[in-house]
């Protein structure tokens, strides 16, 4: 997509955006609530259509040809809308319908189906006996009835406890594996770091910063990680402001960045209490995107 | 003719429920049907012709489909476009919302055309009917459905809540059975309410279907039809303006 932009009601929501994904990747959309991610991925897929800019899904231009192109594509939605009115089986059988595969070929299809989600003991379940990371792989086992090339995921782990999440993320790796494209919308950064070849972090409709999960932390961000909090923290503060290029405060917490935190780690008081840690992905994140609330 | 897998989506579903289906679509109108036909079929021998029963019989039956065609495409519809978000998870298909609103109407047609069909039973199985016309209900069944499936879906995609319906059903469907000669000849309203029914479909369902029940063909059969058509297609044009309004957003 190219110089993509879109408003609602007078407030840009998409401010100008360029993006493109390789075939056979794993690309995240990272950002706070409200970034602009969901529109971004409504854009593309032609649900919606954009103010100014270009826009090319499987070589097909959007929203122009989107019909063409979403027929080669798989979407899960941030929220579950699987058919309460139908068994497992059946949303996967009605769901085919919509994209013109011959009955036959569903009903060779769909045992396969129904083994990648787990839920081949459950193929006559209803919809509201399920749990929710059940629900959560019947939907992406739903996204993938046309054997798409590309798959949008729109916060896929978002409410998974976390056997279930691990085991969404088993899934999505084998898909990349198999060469499906992915694309995921998150700001679950553990999820993103783990899976995504490259990352987007979206803040306010623009793209701020993109790379590698490992490029983006080392570009932006010092190795170590030192988070201090307890009686006396504000004095150390003060200290500790000479001994690290970066410190920060956050509500009763001093998080503290650099390459070495040990001369941190010695300054401390009996009654502060530390965590030592590598910088990750969600650091990069709050320093990008700031520590402020966003609802 | 991709909107036919959205047709088949709310086949699928009734199918499950048919013979539930087939009893509430006859239990409402028969009750109506036997309780007032036997009762003012004793006082009003004959009507236009025909025994009051049979009168009655074919504007209840334009009058339920009227009721299943409204009721599927407003509650049934709104539920599936709102409460479930069925039609969003359709629309990641390659389905566009025309098609959706194309699917929902001429479903909610074909499952008005159902309660038609069992109210022509009743008329039969009574031997209310006095000629195989009668049969020619089938298709002008649909074609009410249509009318009514379509003005419902616009209710539909511009509803907020449940109780926009409510202004939609005691405004416009309740009067418009008062007037459109169900229960009692049109010609017997006041001259300006005679005018407000015949701009109404319903009018011209009971128009077509109940010469069909008295035995011979309708007059200005054309004319009918067209009112029918024309509100189905001007629903159909609508709904789609508004459900593309309420999807781009």
């Amino acid at each position: 997509m190219r110089a993509l932009r879109k408003s609602y009601d007078g407030a840009e929501v998409v401010s100008g955006i360029d993006l493109s994904v390789a075939p056979g990747e794993c690309f995240g959309l990272l950002g706070p609530n409200g970034a602009g991610k969901t529109t971004t991925l409504k854009l593309c897929l032609g649900l919606i259509e954009p103010d100014a800019g270009e826009i090319q899904l499987l070589g097909e231009p959007v929203p122009r040809r989107a019909r063409e192109a979403r027929a080669g594509v798989g979407v899960v939605p941030q929220f579950d809308n699987l058919d309460p009115d139908f068994t497992v089986a059946e949303n996967l059988t009605v769901y085919s319908r919509y994209f013109g595969i011959p009955e036959e070929q569903s009903k060779q299809r769909i045992p396969a189906l129904l083994e990648f989600a787990g839920l081949t003991g459950r193929r006559d379940a209803k919809i509201s006996a399920l749990s929710g990371g059940m629900k959560r792989r019947l939907t992406l086992a739903r996204a993938l009835v046309n054997n798409p090339q590309l798959v949008f995921m729109d916060e896929p782990s978002t409410g998974l406890d976390p056997q279930a999440r691990h085991l969404i993320w088993e899934r999505l790796r084998r898909l990349t594996q198999e060469g499906k494209t992915l694309v995921l919308t998150t700001h679950f950064m553990e999820e993103a770091e783990r899976l995504c070849h490259r990352l987007a972090i979206m803040d306010k409709g623009r793209i701020i910063a993109g790379g590698s999960p490992r490029a983006l932390i080392a570009e932006h961000i010092e190795p170590q990680v030192l988070e201090v909090h307890g009686t006396g923290y504000e004095q150390w503060m003060e200290r500790a402001k000479g001994l690290a290029p970066r410190v920060e405060r956050a509500g009763d917490t001093v998080f503290c960045y650099g390459e070495d935190v040990s001369p941190l780690i010695q300054s401390l008081s009996s009654d502060l209490v530390y965590l030592h840690r590598p910088a990750s992905l969600e650091d990069v994140f709050l320093k990008l995107t700031g520590r402020d609330l966003r609802d | 003719m991709r909107w036919i897998a959205v047709w088949r989506r709310n086949f699928l579903v009734r199918r499950k429920l048919f013979a539930a289906a087939v009893l509430s679509n006859l239990a409402d109108p028969l009750i109506m049907l036997f309780g007032l036909g036997y009762g003012l079929g004793a006082l009003l021998p004959s009507v236009a012709g025909m025994s009051y029963m049979a009168f009655f019989a074919a504007g209840q039956l334009c009058t339920a489909t009227m009721f299943t065609a409204s009721f599927e495409s407003m509650f049934s519809g709104f539920a599936r476009m709102q409460g479930q978000k069925t039609w969003d998870a359709i629309l990641y298909a390659p389905l566009t919302i025309d098609d959706i609103v194309a699917g929902e109407i001429v479903w909610a047609a074909s499952k008005a055309w159902l309660t038609g069909s069992t109210i022509l039973g009743v008329v039969l199985v009574f031997g209310l009917a006095s000629s195989p016309w009668v049969l020619l209900a089938l298709p002008a069944a649909f074609f009410v459905g249509l009318a009514f499936s379509a003005m419902g879906l616009v209710m539909c995609v511009l509803a907020r809540g449940w109780d926009f319906f409510s202004y939609y059903m005691t405004l416009v469907m309740t009067p418009m059975m008062m007037i459109s000669g169900v229960f009692f000849p049109a010609e017997q309203l006041p001259a300006p309410l005679l005018v407000v029914a015949k701009a109404l479909p319903l009018y011209h369902g009971v128009q077509i279907v109940r010469p069909l029940v008295a035995g011979g063909p309708p007059p200005d059969l054309l004319l009918h039809l067209a009112v029918l058509l024309g509100y189905a297609a001007a629903g159909y044009a609508a709904a789609i303006y508004f459900a593309r309004k309420r999807f781009a957003s």
